[in-house]
């Protein structure tokens, strides 16, 4: 428990003050708890020996004024403790959002959506649980079990011992049960995260499994995970099963001993019958604590084992952060020169470098195209200037300042991104296009960018034109109507640096003419970088760099590299021989 | 309303719900049973303890009777060790039977899920559903675990009392029930107001759990956009919003059982008041009074509980209107009426007949596909397709294209009956697809979408599916066919490699290649290829197309390219405009119609030109 109990000390601590006031009232609500038993024993004892009218009006009165402010203190109590426990779920789930917010691509790439949902929701519920009810409750038990013991002492020392003879079986059967009960519950999380992935994948690819009637063996596959998950739980049911009734067994051995010991004792006239009765009673009142107790344990179990599973997301180091920003870096002006210096770079856990000892200088204002075949590599390379992965030391640099020294923010904001496959947010297409832009950016200039990505003609086509909501990803649009929202979004930032990645692969030719018109006239201001695997996308632009398996094997001009005979001249001339080919 | 909010909740119908629920408990009646069985019989147990210890004071005690002492002992244990086991059973039963009950509505509700129109899945976010299927289910749990069974025994506590009492005294117990009605106040308040909260509560947790899965898979666009502290913000004021639903209802429950305990205070000032007077009066015996006293108090308890368990009710209350409203959510894609051996009801069970059936079969039927007059639009009066007719003849190769938003992907969500058409008809050897089996259509075809996808699994699985007939040989012909065979080779494991979630760790275009590769594995009669190749690099295109020539020889091919190089040797071309059908014929034929296709051509060809 140690350290994760550390951890979790700082979110309590930042409320420290309600928890002490929230505590005082169920001291107090305890107390009050215990006290109106003693005024209807009095009224009783006062009725057998025949009180009059007026003293039964205060005893009445009485109840209800000491109920009264039980009931204010019980109030406070909930309020302010499950309130605390509310404030603290608030925080954790900010900081759990926070820290997301640092992890690079790499990070959700090694894992499945549906299990950091699973963190997010199920486990921080059974941490709040532990936080606020089992805390309330555990004090409430502790008092209670403290104040009935101090009772039993003072009418018999001896009895009270013997009752209490089978306390350590207690304490073993809590301390073997509770870590019992924390290991299983880790694995029922990690089972439900599963299922929750599971549900996850096939609910997105919903079209793949339908297309290919897959939807018996999705069921199949739920089914095992399903199975598995009634399975681990059964494990705990049956731990539980044993736990709980094992308290009230080892009580009542408690109680048995005093039956048979205590009886002795007033047989032999050490003590009187009454004591011995009130003795027994007191001895009952334990009995609730005893099950709250098992309770607590379960919940402060579970919401450990769950505290642990949002601490490994909490307290997960960002891979990319700020930590090499230099004062260059800060100052840097960001004109748009790139280059790159004896890059090689691996995937980080995959052995084998994805490029290999690339260097290239591209100077602001510069267009440069990257062709390639699959997999050479262009979209890592691009990937490594916004710093969606990390670059090794000084071999990324922009206007000459390694990019890891610039401040994220301000790298990523002088650069326009177009992802080979982009992501919307399931909003209005006018909040996807300025989604990269800060401050309210005027309508005319949304509109302009959206003409740009000749995004316009189609939207106006929208009864809703450019409110129309799309749906999760983007998924009520169009391949290409997505592809050129993303571009828009990227013009729209107006940045110094752009970069397309492969971004009119699902567009056709006449409105990729279009778009490539308009965007030389944006593009003329700023550096940018355009990967394609067509010759007419790449052809004008000022630097043409061929990679092949992680290097640079070709660079020059459209013409120069025709004419030098390489893998573009081929490329070239494949493409061009299909067009003749057609034509004749 | 965007489609993040949670549907608002109609009126809650809980008796219906109830009755409804109930029914899932039915093939567990004997497990139910014996559980009740197990909880009576714990409680009287329970109850015969003090009885124990009378006889033990009254009998032996008194009259120092040391073996009766030992005996009474004896029984105590017994008892103890009765009740432990009697426990068990209960905690055992009840849970495992909640948990048999969970698995069976879980199951129910994903193969809902799986039978569902894609229609559907255009509104509502997956982390939505997603809900449904896990948090919901488990809120269930909670109440047949804790709520229900408890709640039978309190009522019947209650009753038990209420008779107790009336027999002792009914003029006493008439005082003791005046505060019934202020009872009845409170918890009409109380259930009114929370379960106007607890809606609230739940529709900003939807919103929660769908602003963070979308966020969650998006999170690399929120970076390189640094939107990290707009998307804070409103992530922050979701989850504020959220918090405070949570402490407004906090509020009730707060009131609430104080209130129980204060009104029980009243029955016994009452009591006492009444009680007592009459006592002093000699009309009530002192030993009446205080048993009076102690069952009033016994009968305050159940209450307070019961309202305890209120919270888990309403919680599973609202769990479960959602999940019976998707659940009743109707499925309007079946296999037709007219299907094959549709013995039993269609609409049912379609999916026990495509487990059974065989899953490639590609000289089934002939594979004559045909759309007549189709017309088509997601959003009623949206016209997407208007009137689009041809025909495709077994072992056609169609192209087609278009602009961007044209509607050609339409077409083949159509074909594959991934919606209904609007008007007009789709036949496929005769036969209106509407009419024939989901599977049956769906077989025909193997489709390679735009939006690639991958699942986390192996390489190997992403191509096969769920399809065992797949074997690792035809994984790697069809992996070769696309020439995706060099670089799942060079990965450590090869075809045995991991593949995570969405296929993230490989280049888009390896992507594509392995969910061509996996619409070949799958031998259709008909290959469908909506911009197949669009990510895969020139060299690449040419040798799949190359191969595709010798694969699908004899075979039906749609292809839905932007490249004109891609279709231009096709059997027919389709030139699709705005949702309607412009241009149809072959590659020359069409461009000596001098129309759109023919300037689509134009354009590519001058710019190669120029070069
Ligand atoms: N699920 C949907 N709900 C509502 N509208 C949709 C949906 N899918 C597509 N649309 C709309 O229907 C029109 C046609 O889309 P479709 O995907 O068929 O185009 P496409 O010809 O395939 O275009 P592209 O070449 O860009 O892929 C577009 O305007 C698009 O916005
Ligand atoms: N996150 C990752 N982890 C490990 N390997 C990766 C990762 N992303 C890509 N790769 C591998 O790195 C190589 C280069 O991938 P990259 O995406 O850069 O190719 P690409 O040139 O953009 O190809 P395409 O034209 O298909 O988009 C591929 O072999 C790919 O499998
Ligand atoms: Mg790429
Ligand atoms: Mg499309």
């Amino acid at each position: 428990m140690g350290p994760a109990f550390r951890r979790l000390l700082p979110y309590v601590l930042r409320y420290r003050r309600r928890f002490a006031i929230g505590l005082t009232c169920v001291v107090i609500t305890t107390a009050i708890q215990l006290v109106s038993p003693w005024v209807l024993k009095y009224a009783i004892d006062d009725i057998t020996r025949g009180a009059t009218r007026q003293k039964l009006a205060l005893y009445a009165a009485l109840l209800v004024g000491v109920a009264s402010v039980g009931a204010v203190f019980r109030f406070l109590m909930r309020r302010i403790l499950i309130g605390a426990s509310r404030d603290i779920e608030y925080d954790v789930r900010n900081a759990f959002f926070a820290r997301l917010q640092q992890m690079p691509l790499g990070y959700y790439q090694a894992r499945r959506t549906g299990d950091l949902m699973s963190r997010a929701t199920n486990d921080l519920n059974a941490v709040r649980m532990m936080i606020g009810p089992a805390v309330m409750y555990s004090t409430n038990t502790i008092l209670m079990f403290v104040v009935a013991i101090g009772i039993m002492l003072s009418i018999d020392t001896r009895l009270t011992l013997i009752a209490l003879l089978p306390l350590p079986l207690v304490s073993i059967s809590v301390k073997y049960f509770g870590s019992a009960i924390h290991k299983r519950f880790e694995s029922i999380q990690a089972q439900l995260s599963d299922l929750s992935a599971v549900v996850q994948e096939a609910l997105a690819g919903v079209r793949v499994v339908r297309a290919y009637n897959q939807e018996p063996h999705e069921i199949a596959r739920f089914k095992a995970a399903n199975a598995e998950y009634v399975r681990r739980n059964r494990v705990l049911i049956r731990l539980q099963g044993l736990f709980y009734p094992s308290l009230t067994l080892f009580l009542g051995f408690g109680a048995v001993l005093v039956l048979w010991l205590g009886s002795r004792e007033v047989i032999r006239g050490r003590i009187t019958l009454g004591e011995f009765v009130a003795f027994n009673g007191y001895l009952v009142m334990l009995s609730w604590p005893m099950i709250a107790f098992g309770w607590v344990t379960n919940i402060l179990q579970r919401g450990m084992a769950s505290w642990k599973r949002m601490l490994e997301v909490i307290d997960a180091v960002p891979a990319i952060t700020d930590d090499h920003v230099t004062e260059a870096g800060r100052a840097a002006p960001l004109l748009g020169a790139i280059e790159l210096r004896h890059l090689t770079f691996a995937y980080p856990g995959s052995g084998a470098p994805v490029l290999a000892d690339v260097s290239l200088t591209v100077s602001a204002g510069q267009t440069v195209a990257l062709v390639g075949a699959t997999g050479s590599g262009k979209s890592t390379l691009i990937s490594l200037l916004p710093r969606l992965h990390e670059p090794p030391p000084g071999t990324v640099l922009l206007d000459g300042i390694d990019v890891r020294e610039i401040p994220l923010a301000a790298l990523r904001g002088a650069i326009g991104f177009v992802p080979q496959e982009p992501f919307l947010f399931s909003d209005t297409i006018a909040a996807n296009i300025g989604f990269g832009v800060h401050d309210e950016a005027p309508e005319n200039r949304m509109r302009a960018a959206a003409a740009v990505a000749r995004l316009d003609k189609d939207v106006e086509a929208f009864p809703a034109a450019y409110d129309t909501v799309v749906g999760e990803r983007g998924i009520t649009l169009s391949g290409g109507q997505k592809q050129r929202t993303a571009l828009a979004r990227a013009i729209m930032m107006d940045p110094r640096v752009l970069i397309l990645d492969d971004a009119l692969s699902a567009v056709d030719t006449y409105t990729e003419e279009e778009i490539l018109a308009r965007l030389r006239a944006v593009m003329r201001q700023r550096t940018a970088i355009i990967v394609a695997h067509r010759v007419s996308t790449v052809r004008e632009a000022d630097l043409i760099c061929v990679l092949d398996k992680g290097r640079i094997v070709e660079r020059g001009r459209h013409d120069d590299l025709v004419a030098h005979g390489g893998l573009y001249a081929a490329l070239y001339r494949k493409q061009l021989l299909e067009e003749e080919l057609a034509a004749s | 309303m965007s489609i993040h909010d949670e549907e608002i909740l109609g009126k809650a119908y809980d008796a219906r719900l109830m009755r409804r629920l109930l029914t899932y408990l039915r093939p567990y009646t004997r497990h139910v049973a014996l559980a009740l069985a197990a909880i009576i019989s714990a409680s009287v147990l329970q109850l015969s303890q003090p009885y124990l210890m009378k006889l033990a004071i009254d009998r032996y005690i008194a009259t120092g009777d040391l073996h009766g002492l030992n005996r009474i002992a004896m029984a105590f244990v017994a008892i103890l060790f009765a009740a432990f086991a009697l426990d068990y059973i209960q905690t055992w039963t009840l849970q495992m039977t909640g948990q048999r009950i969970m698995f069976d509505l879980r199951m129910q509700v994903y193969g809902h899920l799986q039978r569902l129109d894609l229609q559907f899945y255009d509104r509502n976010p997956v982390g939505r559903l997603m809900t449904r299927v896990t948090t919901d289910v488990d809120v269930l749990n909670d109440m047949f675990t804790s709520g229900v069974v408890s709640i039978f025994g309190d009522v019947f506590t209650l009753l038990g009392i209420m008779i107790v009492l009336i027999t002792m005294d009914w003029r006493l117990a008439l005082v003791a029930f005046s505060v019934l009605p202020l009872i009845v106040i409170v918890t009409q308040w109380f259930r009114r107001n929370v379960r106007e909260s607890y809606r609230t509560v739940r529709t900003w947790i939807a919103r929660i759990n769908a602003f963070l899965q979308e966020h969650i898979t998006g999170m690399p666009t929120v970076q390189l956009f640094r939107r990290e502290r707009r998307a804070y913000e409103r992530f922050d004021g979701i989850n504020r919003a959220h918090r405070d639903a949570n402490v407004d209802s906090i509020f009730y429950y707060a009131v609430f059982y104080p209130l129980v305990e204060v009104v029980g205070a009243l029955a016994s000032a009452l009591i006492i008041w009444y009680g007592g007077g009459w006592t002093l009066q000699g009309t009530i015996a002192i030993g009446s009074l205080v048993a009076f006293l102690l069952y009033s108090q016994r009968f305050f308890r159940p209450i307070s509980d019961m309202s305890e368990k209120f919270n888990v009710l309403q919680a599973a209350m609202a769990s479960s209107e959602r999940i019976f409203k998707l659940l009743d959510t109707p499925v309007q894609i079946t296999s037709g009426l007219g299907a094959r051996g549709s013995g039993l009801g269609s609409q049912e069970r379609p999916m026990l007949r495509a487990t059974h059936a065989p899953s490639a079969r590609p000289d089934a039927g002939e594979g004559h596909i045909a759309f007549e007059q189709v017309s088509f639009a997601y959003n009623p009066g949206e016209y997407v397709l208007r009137d689009v007719s041809f025909e495709v003849r077994p072992g056609e190769r169609l192209g087609i294209v278009g602009a961007t938003g044209a509607g050609k992907s339409t077409l083949i969500n159509l074909l594959l009956r991934f919606y209904d058409v609007t008007e007009g008809r789709i036949l496929i050897d005769g036969r209106d697809v509407r009419d024939m089996e989901l599977a049956e259509v769906r077989r025909l075809f193997s489709l390679v979408l735009q939006d690639v996808h991958l699942f986390s699994g192996t390489i190997a699985d992403n191509i096969r599916l769920g399809e065992r007939s797949i074997d690792d040989e035809r994984v790697r012909r069809a992996a070769q066919a696309v020439h995706a065979d060099r670089f799942v080779q060079a990965l450590p494991l090869g075809y045995a490699s991991p593949v995570a979630e969405r296929g993230a760790t490989l280049s888009v275009g390896q992507k594509q290649l392995l969910s061509f590769a996996r619409a070949l594995a799958f031998n259709p009669r008909v290959l469908v290829l909506d911009e197949a190749t669009s990510s895969v690099d020139t060299e690449t295109e040419l040798l799949i197309r190359d191969a595709l020539h010798v694969l699908m020889a004899g075979r039906t091919t749609i292809a839905i390219a932007h490249r004109l190089s891609t279709i231009q040797d096709m059997d027919k071309i389709l030139v699709l405009h705005k949702g309607q059908l412009r241009e149809s014929g072959r590659h020359q034929d069409l461009l000596a119609q001098r129309g759109i296709y023919y300037k689509l051509y134009q354009l590519q060809y001058r710019d190669q030109d120029v070069g």
